[in-house]
């Protein structure tokens, strides 16, 4: 059984023009242990939907259907306190930004053993003892001094690393990571990558590893998600999607990667724009910008269907395709 | 033509923005808007529809000195003559009538005329003080801000110094340096030239804060070097181009400080250093009404003080709808 | 941090000379100083003397001086109006409007802070919009007018409070103090509530807006989804980091309660300061003026110091080496 589910998720956000829904029927399973990439571009609905999970919709976007389902057990219908008490200690979260993520007024120690009290029964001096240890597994050097420094004496990839210590701390099944590299230095972004990786793997920690970053997603993730439009285009294992995909936005979006292995005078783009939350067309949200798109396509919107190694939300693979017209 | 049509697009413009939307969404803002569209008006045609002219002293007869208001005879204390806890009707000679509204004062004033006449006063002080204030800051904030280096520094520091200040404690001052120079008769004059610079004077800072602000950061943008390269006199850039963009927060801070003008002039007027009796506000009303207050007639002092409340209060709710509409922040 | 403490003194010096300078103006050229102390008739040639022997005819910066090393001292010549020494006048009144602007700021700090961490957390309850309307009210009524609405209702009508004075007040060896008895604390409640009532929807206002700013912030975000409890997310961090930029706002205040304090006193026949520096105004009385003006200068840049150096203590990031350079 899959570690979480989420089935049909929608949310809503009510605005003076209407309602807009930006995530409409999304859903994706991760298993223990496993690392599940988000990838889609900005608006797509990736980072709304960490946040759906874990039932940090900032009012007045709301969960409007679908399921959130952890280890067997719904948590998108749960109470305030019961959903506290899964955050942190089931579910772990990093941001973007690990500067603007750290209170600036108190000691990144104080931070720490208040996470590590709120979900254990440690004392002072115990909890004081683990974070100075999870700092160390962070890789953070001096840790027990550094207990008492302000986050704005740390550099960035230090800062991020702090985050992913408070992130882990008590143990949770599942990380959720938001673009948790995008605002690093490149040359840091691979590092903290490498860290979460092993971290994750030596706890058995599964993670939801969304970003923009296909690169990061190739390395790291065993399986991969593509959003578009707030709806999951594919869904399949990482070589899968990457090498061989099977939606033709997956595939717009892997051709328009750099790679050495080949030589590119113009990088291919994918005409057209992404429809915002509202403009979204009926049927299939990427027709407009498809090459192959036919009448199907505008009059319904697809379903995931099965492909040799992946799912796709594409026509191509319904077996009503031969039918359509163009 | 071109006016109208230009007008017509103006109008849908405003029809459809969202300010419009806004206002009509508040309920609270469109009965602040209402109520102080009414006063402004009533107030501004004062002259042609107060009931009486309080200050033609032919217009008067002491008989009708000290009526109370024309609903008071219902309710434990609001008979006139003393504070006790009366059921019922009060005596006939203490009952009001429509003739006076909202009462008469000791020299047989009606009330509603005098508060008619003292909310214009109010409105007009409020609004020349701004407007003083506004000249005063913008001029400085965009000289200091386009000009920099020494002047800028020793204009900033008087600002600084004067915000520690409160604005009453200025205005106060700047009137009594006033008293001191003047003869208490001539000064009774000018009052209201005096009330509105010492006002005016002691609310320019934000305002030129506010422009040094924008000016320093328009001035290092291409637009402003492209007029210097063309020609354009330092005066015309600040006026023509850097001006109209400072103007958003200007307007803001008007708002806000509308409300603090007429505080500010209601309460020197109470104090006795505002406005004289002889052409009163409605602080100066209040301060008037105030000696009656333990002798029973206490409608002298609430009615003019609750007219002074609608309006700020009328004011602030403006303002504040204006400010949140205005932000960008809050979309 | 040494070198912190240093300028912020140094910048409260140059204000209190500037304000200084000020009030040295206006008492040497407006009105003529010596006018309390001649009669109609002295004539023109006497007049002269006797400003030569007062030191009038000296150079602006001797005269300049000497005003400061006077005015260190307490010496403010005498008023225009009742010949009584200056410097005496404002001390005999100062115990009063300061332990009524104390009350009055003490009042505003607990409710403001209370009402506008309440209503930052839960703007969309109703007793937060109830809150709202009253702080709504509390701006725009003038202090005078909420004083006499106070007077009318308590005062006149429920005779619960009385309306004016001090009460009886406690001699402790030259401050006198109502703080000791039970009239003298009873003759407090209305002219404190009226004094702290606008600094009071002032501070609720910024706390509320700082707080609603503090709970978007990413930490915030963050700690909830660590799990920490409502209790820890509201009052360990979002109040912490809300209060320290309201410590200067706050600091503020109470220099304008004290400023304020002349309306109060007015509405309240309180014996203090304030009430004076009215009656100082309206006859001209400059002396006075000048010596108040200095003297309200003077407690402003005290507490300015006072609040810079608590802000300085509470805020970590102001305390690096590095931020020694940064611009606030």
């Amino acid at each position: 059984m899959a570690l979480l589910e989420v089935r049909d998720l929608r949310v809503e956000i009510p605005t003076r023009r209407g309602l807009l829904t930006i995530l409409d029927g999304v859903s994706f399973e991760i298993a223990q242990g496993e690392v599940l990439g988000l990838v889609g571009e900005s608006g797509a609905g990736k980072s709304i939907s960490g946040l759906a999970i874990i039932g940090l919709l900032e009012p007045p976007a709301r969960i409007a259907g679908g399921t959130v389902t952890l280890d067997g057990r719904r948590i998108d219908n749960l109470q305030r306190e019961e959903m506290r008490k899964i955050r942190g200690a089931r579910i772990g979260t990093i941001f973007q930004d690990p500067l603007t993520s750290l209170n600036p007024l108190y000691t990144i120690g104080r931070q720490l053993v208040e996470t590590i009290q709120t979900h254990t029964h440690l004392t002072n001096r115990q909890a004081e003892a683990r974070a100075a240890d999870l700092l160390k597994q962070v890789g953070i050097p001096a840790a027990e001094s550094r207990l008492n420094a302000y986050p704005h004496e740390f550099s960035g990839g230090m800062r991020q690393r702090v985050v992913i210590s408070l992130a882990l701390c008590a143990e949770p099944v599942l990380v959720i990571a938001d673009e948790p590299t995008t605002a690093l230095d490149v040359s840091i972004q691979a590092q903290i990558i490498a860290l979460l990786k092993r971290l994750c793997r030596e706890h058995r920690t599964a993670v939801l590893l969304i970003t923009h970053d296909m690169g990061v997603i190739a390395e790291t993730a065993d399986r991969v998600a593509v959003m578009y439009a707030g709806r999951i285009a594919e869904i399949g294992p990482v070589g899968a999607v990457v090498n061989r995909p099977k939606h033709p936005y997956s595939a717009g979006l892997m051709g328009s990667i750099p790679t050495v292995e080949r030589r590119l005078d113009k990088l291919p783009q994918i005409k057209g724009a992404m429809p915002r939350p509202g403009a979204v067309p009926h049927g299939c949200a990427f027709a407009p910008r498809c090459g192959y798109s036919r009448d199907l396509c505008r009059a319904e919107r697809p379903e995931l269907y099965a492909t040799e190694e992946t799912r796709s939300a594409c026509f191509q693979y319904d077996k009503r395709w031969e039918k359509a017209h163009a | 033509m071109a006016a109208r049509t230009a007008l017509g697009r103006l109008f849908g413009r405003v029809r459809q923005s969202d300010l419009l939307w806004s206002f009509r969404s508040s309920k609270t803002t469109m009965v602040a808007g209402v109520v102080v569209g009414v006063m402004f008006l009533a107030s501004f045609l004062a002259p042609w529809i107060a009931p009486q002219d309080p200050y033609d002293p032919a217009s008067l007869s002491l008989s009708d000195a000290m009526k109370p208001p024309v609903f008071s005879d219902r309710g434990f204390w609001l008979c006139p003559g003393g504070y006790e806890l009366r059921e019922g009707a009060c005596a006939e000679e203490a009952k009001g009538s429509w003739q006076f509204p909202l009462g008469t004062d000791d020299q047989g004033r009606d009330l509603l005329s005098t508060i008619l006449y003292g909310t214009r006063l109010s409105l007009v002080v409020g609004f020349a003080s701004i407007a003083l204030a506004m000249v005063l800051g913008i001029g400085l904030g965009l000289l200091s801000g386009y000009a920099g280096g020494a002047l800028d520094a020793f204009l900033m520091r008087v600002a600084d110094v004067q915000l520690t200040i409160p604005a009453i404690l200025i205005a106060l001052t700047l009137d009594g340096i006033v008293r001191g120079i003047v003869s208490t008769q001539r000064h009774e004059e000018i009052a209201l030239f005096v009330i509105v610079f010492s006002i005016g004077l002691s609310l320019w800072v934000q305002f030129a804060r506010t422009v040094r602000g924008s000016v320093m950061v328009e001035r290092t943008k291409d637009y402003v070097a492209a007029a210097r390269i063309i020609g354009v006199s330092s005066g015309g850039i600040m006026l023509r181009h850097i001006l109209p963009n400072t103007l958003g927060p200007v307007f803001v801070i008007s708002t806000i400080n509308l409300a603090v003008a007429i505080i500010t002039e209601a309460t020197l007027s109470f104090l006795g250093v505002g406005l004289p009796p002889t052409q009163p506000s409605l602080g100066t009303l209040i301060r008037v009404g105030n000696d009656y207050l333990f002798s029973g007639e206490w409608w002298i002092t609430v009615m003019p003080g609750i007219a002074l409340a609608v309006l700020i209060l009328g004011v602030n709710l403006l303002g504040d709808w204006l400010r949140d509409a205005l932000n960008p922040k809050l979309r | 941090m040494i070198g912190f403490i240093l300028r912020r003194m140094i910048q409260a010096v140059v204000v209190l000379l500037v304000v200084a300078f000020v009030s040295f103006v206006l008492f040497n050229y407006v009105g003529d100083p010596i006018n309390g102390m001649v009669g109609q008739d002295t004539s023109i040639a006497d007049r002269e003397k006797l400003r030569e022997e007062l030191g009038l005819k000296d150079p602006i910066t001797t005269r300049f001086i000497r005003f400061v090393g006077d005015a260190a001292q307490g010496e403010f010549g005498l008023s225009y109006r009742t010949t009584e020494h200056v410097g005496r006048m404002i001390f005999v009144r100062m115990p009063a409007t300061l332990e009524l602007s104390f009350v009055a700021a003490v009042f505003a700090l607990v409710f403001g802070i209370a009402m506008g961490v309440y209503t930052g957390l839960y703007p969309r309850h109703w007793f937060s919009r109830l809150l709202q309307a009253i702080s709504l009210i509390g701006i725009s009524l003038p202090t005078f007018l909420i004083g006499i609405l106070l007077i009318l209702f308590f005062a006149v009508t429920l005779r619960w409070l009385p309306s004016f004075g001090r009460g009886d007040t406690v001699d402790l060896g030259g401050w006198t103090t109502g703080f000791l008895t039970l009239t003298g604390l009873r003759a407090l409640i209305l002219p404190s509530i009226t004094l702290g009532l606008f600094q009071l929807t002032l501070i609720m206002r910024i706390v509320r807006s700082e707080m609603l700013e503090v709970m978007r912030t990413d930490y915030i975000k963050f700690a909830r989804a660590r799990g920490l409890s409502n209790r820890a997310v509201h009052f360990g961090h979002a109040l912490k980091n809300t209060l320290v930029p309201v410590i200067t706002v706050t600091g503020l205040q109470l220099g304008a309660i004290i400023a304020f304090a002349i309306v109060t006193e007015t509405v309240f026949s309180w014996p203090g300061m304030g009430q004076l520096f009215v009656q100082s105004v309206f006859f001209a009385d400059i002396p006075v003026m000048s010596a108040y003006l200095l003297l309200i200068a003077f407690l402003f840049v005290l507490i300015n110091l006072i609040v810079d150096l608590l802000y300085y203590a509470v805020d970590p990031r102001l305390r690096s080496a590095q931020s020694a350079m940064r611009v606030r």
